[in-house]
């Protein structure tokens, strides 16, 4: 089993396991990074969102063999202290109820401002019906979505500490 | 009545909280709302820690899932302590019913409802001993100390000192016999205003630690193979494709199926597929969603268990001239948290340790004693964040497997549920079948409620009724003379629990979808009528008439949009909504939810917005796709494709309106969970003519 080179959160990772093995459980079992979650195994959730190469991508169903030499950011690598604007409103809004979901979308709505700097709620809806939460805690994202506007200075965010 | 004890050293040690020192008292928290009168005195159950290095610690027998706990907790202990309630160290200490009592959990949203007094009065008593402290310290009369930001300050002088400074000193006076004067609630300063929650920069930086990131040295990551149909059993099985998947360590048998342990949960996952298990399938195998039903439809034919008898309901319908009957349905409901189930257990032959999400702690370590084979006091809980509970953490059977697994393969292991088995092996919300039947008078009002309920019982039976079955028919507010409601509690194999809101969630449905049949055939307007059912229930005429208002009933709506109403009393709280809707292409959209909401005395107003949402959202992804089928003894949903809860672009705008009120607080995380569908059903009507009984809604009902 050669072993498998990719950035991770800004530093060189390399892994020795199994090539079909899913990004999520390579990053919570192998490598001990836990804020990226579990929900459904599927891509049906979004709980398990991280960014490779930018892109908000579900781990649970992104074989560790296709992650070679690309760059992945997590939720632990989106910013130093959780200062990502995204972070920052969400703190500010008040967002999380039992927190689960939040690190997915979290990515989600980093992802979203990378590519869009000021996104409609036309926009939010579609990059955020991927995410699933049972707590109800939707019009707190989309306000807070909205208020990482702020801090953005209407230009395009950074999706991530391995850019 | 409350009362506070002092705790030395030794016996606060013996709760097995952390290092104590400095003040610590005791006290209780009721376990049970009905049970606060009982309070006997000695008996304790959460401890306040004021330390020498001027830390505050709280220890209590709750859980945070999703719905604020700890903030509102540490806001009323720090309203009478006079502290930053931020700084307020929550522990929820492992399971000692004789720390904490005989139920150590939450549920029946009753964390802040039965904290209200308790621990304003420990903040208070506590306050008054470092007040004394600090009096004796400056040898002053105590009317010159005041308590202020985590000091005692000398009015006259403006000198300060720390809680901590004082806290030995204080741990050494007794506890004041008088009743110490408690904030009028004109006075609070934290309380009733919305405070952020603690819990919220780790939760979005990743780092809060749940039950599925727990990882023990030396452990294993399980996943379990469990017959798929009800009550059957493992006949025999081959694990030789399991053991030839990379990473497979171990496969054993449990009492509940085939356990994979592997170095990683992919792996265990991997390992679970390649099983061949031949079942026993036992006697459920031929059962389908369309037999429950016709067992549910033949007893509601019989009459049942009465659960509630006023008047003459058989003279009243041999007089009426007008007679109205329907049958509500609903489906099982699986509660899908966002965390799957899961759980560490560590099996020791001197001990065991288990690490998991839970509600009821004391529940969760009787479960793991008896399977472990061990005194109970040998059985450590530890209790960390639940991704999601909504009833389903309240039970133990996923502790009771991890900790048989680690028995058996003789290893700590986390037993990793994964989405298919949360959906299948859930205890579900059960299905409910009501028929009702009603009388109007001349003037158009009721005389008769009569409902025959048939629902499957799991809270236990009294006089052959489980109230869990029947809450929100039977103990319905509307002034109607004449009320018989009757209960069957059918056994049909599929298991059941609690369930948010729990029997509400599906009678409020059934009680505010028939109540507005009755209002059209009595061509009222459906507020008009409530009120007039209402005027000796305030509070329910209050929320009523609130979210009437402020949703413009009655005003003109946009064209193609239409609006519903229902009201509930539940845990204490009440509250009503109106659902705004309108259908297109075979789909109902929701666009808009007013909640008018009296909880009585608000601890955290934002965290009410949020419970109130929360609850919405909940009830409506019921309303709208939630349904668990049986087929061959077996559920058919299998993950969130064909269980599918509401996604972003289908949220309404919720508002809520929160009723100014002095009584005690009402339970808030399962309030508004029943009335939204019948708010929904209800606009339905309204734009189709159609009543929908039936839940979910289908797009053949929207036609």
């Amino acid at each position: 089993m050669p072993a498998i080179d990719f950035t991770l959160n800004g530093k060189r990772q390399s892994v020795d396991v199994q090539p079909q093995m899913p990004l999520l459980w390579v990053l919570r079992d192998t490598l001990g990074l836990t804020g990226t979650k579990f929900g459904c195994g599927l891509q049906l959730c979004g709980a398990c969102t991280v960014h490779i190469n930018g892109v908000a991508t579900r781990s649970c169903g992104t074989p560790i063999s296709t992650v070679a030499g690309k760059n992945v950011t997590t939720i632990e690598g989106l910013s130093a202290d959780a200062n990502h604007p995204v972070q920052r409103a969400w703190i500010e809004v008040d967002v999380p109820q039992c927190g689960y979901c939040q690190s997915g979308q979290i990515m989600s709505a980093a992802a979203l401002l990378a590519r869009k700097a000021n996104p409609s709620d036309a926009d939010i809806d579609q990059a955020m019906r991927g995410n699933l939460c049972r707590c109800g805690t939707y019009s707190a994202i989309r306000e807070a979505i909205h208020r990482a506007t702020r801090y953005t200075g209407g230009s395009k965010v950074q999706s991530g500490g391995a850019e | 009545m409350t009362t506070i004890q002092k705790l030395d050293r030794r016996s606060f040690l013996k709760t097995g909280a952390a290092a104590a020192g400095g003040l610590v008292l005791g006290f209780y928290l009721p376990e049970n709302h009905s049970l606060e009168a009982q309070n006997a005195l000695g008996k304790l159950n959460a401890y306040v820690q004021i330390g020498a290095d001027d830390m505050i610690t709280l220890y209590i027998h709750k859980a945070e899932m999703e719905q604020g706990t700890v903030t509102s907790l540490s806001m009323l202990l720090a309203e009478e302590l006079e502290c930053d309630w931020k700084k307020i160290r929550t522990e929820f200490p492992g399971v000692d019913p004789v720390a904490f009592g005989p139920m150590q959990g939450v549920f029946g949203s009753m964390s802040v409802r039965t904290s209200w007094e308790p621990l304003r009065k420990a903040g208070a008593t506590a306050a008054e001993m470092l007040v004394q402290a600090a009096a004796q310290k400056w040898n002053v009369p105590k009317s010159q100390c005041r308590a202020e930001n985590n000091s005692i300050v000398n009015i006259n002088t403006k000198e300060r000192l720390s809680y901590g400074s004082l806290a030995e000193a204080a741990s050494k006076l007794p506890v004041p016999q008088y009743e110490v004067a408690l904030k009028d609630p004109s006075q609070f300063k934290l309380v009733g205003k919305s405070q952020k929650r603690m819990d919220t920069p780790a939760k979005v930086s990743g780092k809060t630690i749940f039950g599925i990131d727990m990882k023990v040295p030396g452990m294993l990551y399980a996943t379990l193979l469990r017959c798929p149909v009800f009550g059957g059993k493992v006949k025999s099985f081959d694990a030789a494709k399991t053991k030839a998947v990379p990473g497979v360590k171990q496969v054993v048998q449990i009492s509940n199926g085939i356990a994979v342990l592997a170095e990683n949960t992919w792996a265990a996952m991997e390992g679970r597929k390649a099983l061949a298990v031949e079942w026993d399938e036992g006697p459920r195998a031929t059962t389908t969603s369309a037999s429950i039903r016709k067992v549910f439809a033949d007893l509601a034919e019989k009459p049942g268990a009465v659960a509630r008898k006023e008047g003459d309901v058989a003279a009243a319908l041999a007089s009426t001239p007008r007679k109205i009957e329907a049958v509500y349905e609903v489906p099982y409901l699986s509660h899908a948290p966002m965390e799957p189930l899961n759980a560490v257990a560590h099996v020791r032959p001197d001990g065991a340790d288990v690490w998991s999400g839970m509600q009821i702690q004391s529940v969760a370590r009787e479960t793991a004693a008896r399977i472990a084979g061990l005194p109970a006091e040998k059985v450590q809980i530890h209790t960390v964040y639940l991704g999601g509970g909504f009833g389903r953490r309240g039970g133990a059977d996923f502790i009771g497997e991890a900790v048989e697994i680690s028995k058996v393969a003789g290893v700590p292991v986390k037993l990793q549920w994964t989405r298919d088995d949360d959906l299948q092996h859930d205890t579900y919300r059960p299905a409910s079948y009501t028929k009702f039947t009603s009388a109007l008078d001349d003037k158009g009002m009721p005389t008769v409620w009569n409902a025959r309920v048939v629902c499957p019982s799991f809270a236990g039976l009294r006089n052959g009724v489980d109230r869990t079955g029947v809450e929100g028919i039977a103990e319905i507010r509307y002034s109607i003379p004449n009320i018989l409601v009757e209960y069957h509690p059918p056994d049909v194999g599929i298991p059941v629990s609690y369930w948010r809101s729990v029997g509400y969630s599906h009678n409020t449905f059934f009680t505010e979808g028939f109540l507005d049949e009755l209002a059209f055939a009595a061509k009222q307007d459906p507020v008009e009528f409530r009120r007039r059912l209402l005027a000796k229930a305030p509070r329910m005429l209050g929320v009523l008439e609130l979210a009437a208002e402020k949703a413009g009933w009655g005003k003109p709506l946009a064209a193609g949009r239409h609006r519903g109403i229902a009201v509930v009393d539940n845990l204490g709280s009440f509250n009503a909504q109106v659902a705004e809707i309108s259908i297109d292409k075979g789909k109902v959209r929701v666009h808009r939810v007013v909640c008018a909401v009296d909880c009585g005395h608000v601890v955290n107003p934002a965290i009410v917005v949020q419970q109130i949402e929360s609850g919405i959202v909940y009830g409506l992804s019921a309303a709208l796709r939630g349904e668990i089928t049986i087929d061959r003894g077996r559920v058919q949903q299998t993950n969130f494709n064909n269980y599918e809860p509401l996604r972003m672009d289908e949220m309404p705008v919720i508002e809520t309106h929160i009723v100014p009120s002095t009584n005690p607080p009402g339970g808030i995380g399962e309030a508004s969970t029943p009335a939204i569908a019948p708010a929904v059903t209800n606009a339905i009507f309204s734009a189709t003519g159609k009543r929908i009984r039936r839940l979910p809604i289908k797009p053949e009902d929207l036609v």
